[in-house]
């Protein structure tokens, strides 16, 4: 479980994050939605300590993130995996380099445990014998596979991943959610997705925070969103005209939504 | 990791940069007798005395200091520009996440790279500015191979050759520091990038400069 405790962000004079509580549940996949400039990608990067707040503290069961020493940090480090909006992969390594490279710095595996470790990564996000390939000769759908699969190469407790959807097809965008899901629940794993991709947060979202200009603005699961009253997430579930439409032909046809 | 990047960037700057240190010293080399060729022209200084002038020029000033400000816009650009890119592209808070330690991981080799590679380039640098100057020397036609290498030869003091070194490794030390320091903490987009990288490159010719006259002052 991971706890926002009532976190302030600010930038000079600008607050971004004006006292955000949440509990991001254990062995969940935990939303943080919201329009652009919410604060989503702030209050992820307080989350993971890439940040450190202004006010209020991050508890990691019953840590707090800014108050380890550094051996615990680095201990709580190998329980992370992230996945960055922009991938993060090393341009200069391998698709096997890049899986590999969190346990060349922290394991003491032999090569072939590692590159067995690599192998079972690279399947669980479909990407066999990619190894030898570069970034840069992959496509923008299986770089964000390869970033899941460097994210889970240590086995973490907690997954991060900051809009993992963006810049990817519909359907691709699919595969990414039903992936991070399903390892979500197949491991164990506490994860927290940054997105404002609907289709997400309506088949993954088992926790939901919304944000709104820096504060909480409401919070539930994704049975839950269609039939919220609260004006700002409705405001934004139904920025896009087609679903507004498609939820009000099937109200007015008596459709439990 | 460390090793195979610190032996990437050697091979990098190394390799990268003999070209350039090539041309700019065999051409240093040659200006620098031409002038003095000129200068010495209707005096009654020795004629060897060209060789023992370009010799000491290069060996005391030109070569570890001509060769750290090319090094300075070549590689010093480089290392701001690709440290700035890792941050801007989040390769930097994704090894932070994985915790890694990004300063070290990501200065060190560099750094160890160029103290390694410093002194081989500003000796190949020393070579090619005295050849340079030789066959400038020559081509003239008012002074045979026997009175520069006579020159070449005359009051010479290893300890100037050290002091070459001393400043390669400084001046390599402030190219490095300044350039990863601009890199690494650059903020913003393309623009700010580009910024820091010609901060990169002008901090460090400054400071390299200032760090020349207080070695002279130093060391001599």
């Amino acid at each position: 479980m991971i706890r926002a405790d009532n976190i302030i962000k600010s930038f000079g004079e600008q607050q971004v994050l004006k006292g955000i509580n949440f509990t991001f549940e254990s062995s969940k996949t935990n939303l943080i939605i919201g329009k652009s400039g919410a604060g989503k990608t702030v209050l992820l990067k307080l989350l993971v300590g890439l940040f450190e707040p202004t006010g209020g503290n991050v508890w990691y069961d019953d840590k707090s993130l800014f108050s380890l020493s550094k051996n615990e940090l680095l201990t709580l480090r190998m329980q992370v995996g992230m996945l960055f909006q922009g991938n993060a992969l090393f341009d200069s390594m391998t698709v096997e380099e890049n899986i590999r490279f969190p346990m060349d710095m922290f394991t003491k595996k032999s090569k072939k445990e590692k590159k067995d470790r690599v192998d079972y990564c690279l399947e669980q996000v479909s990407l066999e014998g990619s190894n030898n390939k570069y970034p840069s000769e992959v496509s923008g759908g299986m770089q964000k596979r390869v970033g899941i699969a460097r994210a889970i190469v240590l086995k973490p407790k907690y997954l991060f991943a900051d809009e993992p959807n963006s810049g990817l097809d519909p359907k691709t965008a699919i595969t990414i959610d039903e992936l991070l899901s399903n390892i979500t629940n197949d491991n164990n794993i506490t994860t927290i997705i940054n997105t404002h991709d609907m289709n997400s947060v309506m088949e993954i979202g088992e926790n939901i925070c919304l944000l709104h200009e820096g504060r909480l603005a409401w919070q539930g699961t994704k049975d839950q969103v269609l039939n919220e009253t609260n004006e700002i997430l409705q405001d934004f579930i139904f920025a896009s005209p087609f679903l507004k439409k498609l939820t009000d032909s099937a109200r007015s046809h008596g459709d439990k939504l | 990791m460390y090793y195979k990047e610190t032996v990437r960037q050697m091979y990098d700057i190394g390799i990268g940069s003999l070209m350039i240190i090539f041309v700019v010293n065999v051409f240093i080399g040659a200006v620098t007798a031409v002038q003095f060729v000129y200068q010495l022209s209707g005096t009654f200084i020795p004629k060897y005395y060209i060789g023992y002038i370009v010799r000491d020029m290069t060996i005391i000033e030109l070569a570890a200091t001509f060769s750290s400000i090319i090094l300075a816009g070549k590689v010093g650009s480089n290392i701001a520009s690709e440290i700035g890119g890792m941050r801007q592209k989040e390769h930097i808070d994704a090894m932070e996440i994985m915790g890694v330690n990004t300063s070290s991981y990501l200065v060190m080799p560099k750094l160890i790279a160029v103290l390694l590679v410093i002194p081989l380039l500003v000796s190949i640098a020393a070579i090619f500015s005295i050849a340079g100057g030789y066959f400038a020397v020559i081509y003239s036609g008012s002074y045979s191979h026997e009175e520069f290498v006579q020159g070449l030869r005359s009051f010479f003091k290893p300890w100037n050759v050290c002091m070459m070194y001393i400043k390669a490794l400084v001046f390599g030390y402030i190219l490095t520091s300044i350039a990863a320091y601009q890199g690494y903490f650059v903020t913003g987009g393309s623009i700010e990038l580009g910024q820091a990288s010609t901060r990169a490159v002008v901090y460090g010719i400054i400071v390299i400069l200032i760090a020349d006259y207080l070695l002279a002052v130093l060391l001599i």
